[in-house]
């Protein structure tokens, strides 16, 4: 109801809005039937808007409230009190990247590229392998615990509730998962004997991973279908059309 | 057999299309089963802050992700509201602060929230490595304003908010590989809570991450956002696509299973001609 009332009270230029997406979103749907000029021209419109919006957005949230307000604050309309010099740095380094533009100086650029990557692997390689190495086996080896039976440390055994049962399953499951996985792409052996064997589960496990990511694709794939039929019907239909001839 | 392997992709389109189109004209609804369990655990998780507790909500994904992430975002923001948490908006995504906008104006007032005391919209900022790992020092020193202008030290909603121990959970709603770097840069070095809404085709890639708890909870493109409108009693966008994407996937088996049989079909009448 409060999505059809705000339909009801749209501006003339929202009205226009509405009517612009509804045949952009056409104009894109009608590549499915073949290539055709309203696509092309749809999609030219496209990225056109997307730089321009890019270099807009990079001026007014980077360059200016960043760089130049700092440097100049009398133009920062309050925003910033004194200068602040020490900016000329990345500021210069940023000038450094234009220099691809000129063959002849464009060694320039490598300087804050190597920046940039030094930066960003000091920061990043430590924490990554934190999030994503160190954690992620210590997850792999911890639903373990449910093997602390007979299988382990020859204590009691396994719960006999269907619960701990699948928990220790999918323990085994993971740590098997894992390690086949993981000798199918250990290519210093040939993969045959033992290495042979484990491989070729991994295959089999790579197989579920990859069937599990099409299934969430297409669900992914179909949501943005939904999404824009949603929008097809509620917003623009509903919301314009209608009243435009003179529906209910 | 292999007239199955000759049908026109057209055909594939309009029936897909039929799919989704028919269950809106009908208005045919079809409710989700039980929640998952990462979808209830963050909800069990917001449900269980105290009233006043602040909520970070990243906005890392553009109009392209929209039909996914939006219903997300906006039960996300109605449970939080119901429950008097403060709501923190932010974007590493250029575009996604004027996405937290769309949601915070239709949810805020509908949910009698009010900008600048129940939640602000923080804005967009380049470098998201950067701003992450800065915001862990001070937030306000990342983000001094909000996208309105004012400075972030008038804003009541952000009173006592210093850096990340002051906040009570970031919820990263994300088409991109942005929660890996929350993960990474907020959670392993701040220890803050992570959780993460995200589309279906990156649910794979992080669903280890919720198993080895490094994110609270996570939710799963529509289906997620659906299940979500569920458990807060607030069926919306999210769950009118449901019946469409169930019926359109049934559709697309129905193809995968034809296709599977055309194509072995062929092989063995070759087999049977050689």
């Amino acid at each position: 109801m409060a999505a059809a009332d705000a339909l009801s009270n749209l501006t003339t230029g929202q009205i226009v809005g509405l009517w612009l997406q509804a045949a952009f979103t056409l104009a894109i749907f009608s590549f499915l039937w073949s290539d055709n000029p309203v696509y092309k021209l749809a999609e030219h419109i496209f990225v056109g808007i997307s730089a321009g919006y890019g270099v807009v957005l990079v001026w007014h949230q980077a360059v200016l409230p960043l760089l130049l307000f700092k440097l100049l604050p009398q133009i920062s309309g309050g925003a910033e009190l004194s200068a602040n010099y020490w900016v000329v740095i990345p500021g210069a380094l940023g000038v450094l990247m234009l220099t691809r533009f000129f063959p002849k100086y464009d060694w320039l650029s490598r300087w804050p590229i190597a920046f940039v990557v030094g930066l960003y692997a000091g920061a990043g390689i430590p924490a990554v392998v934190q999030a994503s190495i160190l954690e992620q086996s210590q997850a792999t080896l911890e639903p373990l615990k449910a093997l602390h039976g007979p299988l382990i440390w020859g204590s009691p055994p396994v719960g006999s509730d269907g619960a701990s049962v699948l928990t220790a399953f999918n323990a085994v499951l993971l740590l098997t998962g894992v390690i086949c996985t993981l000798s199918y792409f250990y290519f210093s052996l040939p993969h045959t004997g033992i290495l042979g064997v484990t491989s070729r589960i991994g295959i089999w496990f790579l197989m579920v991973a990859f069937g599990a990511g099409f299934g969430n694709t297409v669900m992914a794939r179909v949501s943005l279908l939904i999404g824009r039929v949603q929008f097809l019907l509620e917003d623009w239909w509903r919301g314009t059309g209608i009243r435009l001839f003179g529906g209910g | 057999m292999e007239r199955l392997l000759r049908i026109d992709r057209r055909v594939i389109f309009v029936l897909i299309f039929a799919a989704v189109l028919v269950p809106f004209l009908a208005n045919l609804k079809l409710k989700p089963g039980a929640p998952s369990p990462s979808t209830r655990d963050v909800y069990d998780f917001i449900g269980k802050l105290p009233a006043g507790a602040a909520i970070m909500l990243a906005f890392d994904y553009g109009p392209a992700s929209m039909p996914e992430l939006q219903p997300m975002a906006a039960a996300i923001c109605r449970h939080a509201f119901r429950r008097d948490l403060r709501v923190i908006c932010l974007a590493l995504s250029p575009q996604g602060f004027l996405l937290a906008d769309r949601v915070l104006a239709e949810t805020g007032p509908q949910e009698g929230a009010a900008y600048g005391e129940d939640y602000v919209n923080l804005g967009f900022k380049p470098g998201y490595t950067a701003v992450v790992l800065n915001m862990g020092q001070s937030i306000p020193g990342v983000y001094s304003q909000d996208t309105k202008g004012t400075p972030v030290e008038r804003l009541p909603v952000m009173r006592g908010i210093r850096n990340y121990s002051d906040i009570a959970l970031i919820v990263d709603l994300a088409s991109s590989n942005t929660p890996a770097t929350w993960v990474a840069f907020a959670h392993e070095r701040f220890k803050v809570p992570v959780a993460a809404g995200i589309t279906a085709v990156m649910a794979t890639e992080y669903y280890p991450f919720y198993q080895s708890k490094q994110l609270v909870g996570l939710l799963n493109g529509l289906k997620g956002a659906a299940e979500y409108e569920y458990l807060i009693e607030n069926p919306d966008r999210g769950a009118m696509g449901m019946a469409s994407q169930s019926i359109a996937h049934a559709v697309i088996i129905v193809f995968v299973i034809l296709g599977n049989v055309g194509y072995f079909g062929a092989r063995r009448r070759r087999r049977v001609t050689r």
